[in-house]
């Protein structure tokens, strides 16, 4: 479980996280997606105790985060893959962590297998890893004291599409196993297709969250049936806001399933039923994050 | 490149082993991160083969009396006098400048207990020095046997000043790592400062004091006879300067600093 209460970090005149708050529950993926410079980074230093909040206040697990007696034993952290020493073999780098936590240096050998890097890419020194390599590494040292929470934050850069894929389905089969997950992108699609839940952020400030229905529901329903005028006077009976959509469709301001409801009542069999998709979740995070992108 | 994910086994609830990391095991952590690394490894194997090539000199062509036991071992520390505080630099700046500082300040968020590690581990790496050269200075004094009295003699308490003077030297690089924060700058300064403050000791007027704070000179007895008072609160003084200081300013910048 990890809180943020109005979490608010400045440096000199610039608010770069501005009053954040939400929560992610166990066994969920919670998606944090805005574009770069939003405050991302800097809202998960805060959550980690790596920078301190000039307001509010971040709870891992019920407490600060620098409470925590043996912190990797419970969460497991990645903020920046290239963080590594890269004079420092691989395999050597998770030893590092498993012996600082206690946790048995056996461990490792499976975690590397997992992770997708070989006995040869173990042996070789940090330093020669390709981007991708170092986030296999990164979720293997995350991995390591079997913890509870993750905090990912772009977890999926450098990553080809089998190593998204693979990582989807581990952050999935995590949360399933009762994990919380909050990870980072400022790439939608990476995010849409992993996580129960979703921020959006933009200038520091969270501009919306909920799931994916939740974002999107407002953006009105498309609603078709071949005999349109019979749906345009279900629908006006219904006292709905309709506009004409595209195919003799309408789109309409309500949720698909009163929509259906209307169209019982007025006797019409639908061809299609379903969010209006055309604005979308990319339109979406478009919008939401406009105002910060036309700032220089 | 693929791993199955779904034979991924990481049980999550259960948590029994929240015991806190003990001191002694991030000390032993922080030992580990100076000889795993490129650098680490070849600054050990430089300060060996550094100890024997001057112990084989000077018992190739040294004088006699330079060949006890006690001058061949004053000898043979002094690469690990010069070579081990760069170690001790490097184990702080590296946190910062090779950005391991996120994973190590996450699993260990009291920061204070990363740097007490640190300077525990420069301690045990300075009885590893001394130790080191004991049986390189012994081989010498053996081979070379010198024929002047007291050989083999060496006081206990010299053998104390030596190790003392190695474990200062270590944390003093400590130090400067931690109140620099970037090993360059640490590594340059830590050693033009002293001799640039020597040179100051030249000017007439201010002699007297500095020569209080001039480490060339008031840590140089340590490890060549027993130290009297006079020496050793000169000792005092420059280590309250060049180590104390540093290690103050550094804690308190690593305690505030930002991790990224």
């Amino acid at each position: 479980m990890i809180t943020a209460e109005g979490l608010t970090k400045r440096y000199g005149a610039t608010t770069v996280v501005n009053d954040v708050s939400f929560a992610c529950e166990p066994g969920t993926v919670t998606g944090f997606l805005g574009p770069n410079g939003a405050g991302k980074t800097t809202t998960m230093r805060m959550l980690c105790g790596f920078a301190e909040p000039d307001a509010g206040r971040a709870i891992v697990l019920g407490g600060r985060y620098k409470d925590l007696p043996n912190p990797g034993r419970r969460v497991g952290i990645l903020l920046d893959a290239g963080a590594q020493h890269g004079g420092r073999r691989g395999r050597e780098a998770l030893a590092v962590s498993a012996q600082t936590m206690g946790v048995d240096e056996r461990r490792v050998d499976g975690l590397l297998d997992r992770v997708g890097l070989d006995r040869s890419a173990a042996r070789k020194r940090v330093r020669q890893y390709s981007l991708g390599m170092r986030q296999r590494l990164g979720i293997a040292n995350a991995l390591l004291g079997e913890p509870e929470i993750l905090i990912l934050d772009e977890p999926a850069n450098g990553l080809d599409p089998p190593g998204m894929r693979w990582m989807r389905d581990l952050l999935r089969d995590f949360a399933d196993r009762g994990g919380t997950v909050l990870l980072s992108s400022h790439l939608l699609g990476e995010v849409d297709a992993i996580a129960d839940r979703l921020m959006i952020i933009g200038a520091g400030r969270i501009v919306a969250q909920g799931t994916r229905a939740e974002l999107l529901a407002g953006s009105g329903t498309l609603v078709r049936a071949r005999d349109g005028a019979g749906l345009r006077a279900a629908l006006d009976a219904a006292e709905m806001t309709v506009r004409p959509g595209s195919d003799g469709g309408y789109v309409v301001d309500a949720e698909p399933e009163d929509v259906g409801r209307a169209a019982l009542a007025g006797g019409v069999a639908l061809t299609h039923l379903a969010p209006s998709d055309s604005a979308g979740l990319e339109q979406l995070f478009f919008d939401l994050t406009a105002d910060q992108r036309s700032e220089p | 490149m693929s791993a199955d994910a779904a034979t991924l086994d990481l049980p999550i609830a259960g948590r029994e082993r929240q015991a806190r990391p003990g001191l002694g095991r991030l000390t032993l952590v922080e030992l580990r991160k100076m000889v795993d690394t490129r650098a680490g490894f070849w600054l050990q194997l430089a300060t060996v083969g550094l100890s024997i090539v001057v112990v084989v000199i000077i018992c190739a062509v040294g004088k006699a009396q330079d060949q006890t036991f006690r001058a061949l071992l004053e000898a043979a520390i002094a690469p690990a006098g010069v070579l081990l505080p760069i170690m001790g630099i490097l184990l702080v700046s590296s946190e910062f400048s090779q950005r391991t500082a996120p994973i190590t300040f996450a699993l260990v968020p009291r920061r204070m207990r990363v740097l007490t590690a640190k300077v525990l581990a420069g301690v045990v790496l300075s009885l590893f020095g001394l130790a080191m050269a004991l049986p390189i200075a012994a081989v010498g004094t053996a081979v070379s046997a010198p024929d002047v009295p007291h050989v083999w003699t060496l006081p206990v308490g010299l053998l104390g000043q030596m190790e003392l003077s190695l474990a200062t030297g270590v944390i003093t690089g400590v130090a400067f790592g931690a109140a620099l924060l970037s090993s360059a700058p640490a590594i340059v300064l830590s050693f033009v400062l002293p001799i640039a403050w020597a040179a100051l000791t030249a000017i007439p007027g201010i002699h007297g004091v500095a020569r209080w704070l001039d480490a060339t000179q008031s840590l140089a007895p340590m490890t060549n006879h027993l130290m009297d008072a006079t020496e050793w609160a000169r000792a005092g003084t420059t280590l309250a300067v060049w180590m104390v200081l540093p290690l103050l300013i550094g804690a308190w910048r690593i305690a505030r600093r930002e991790i990224a």
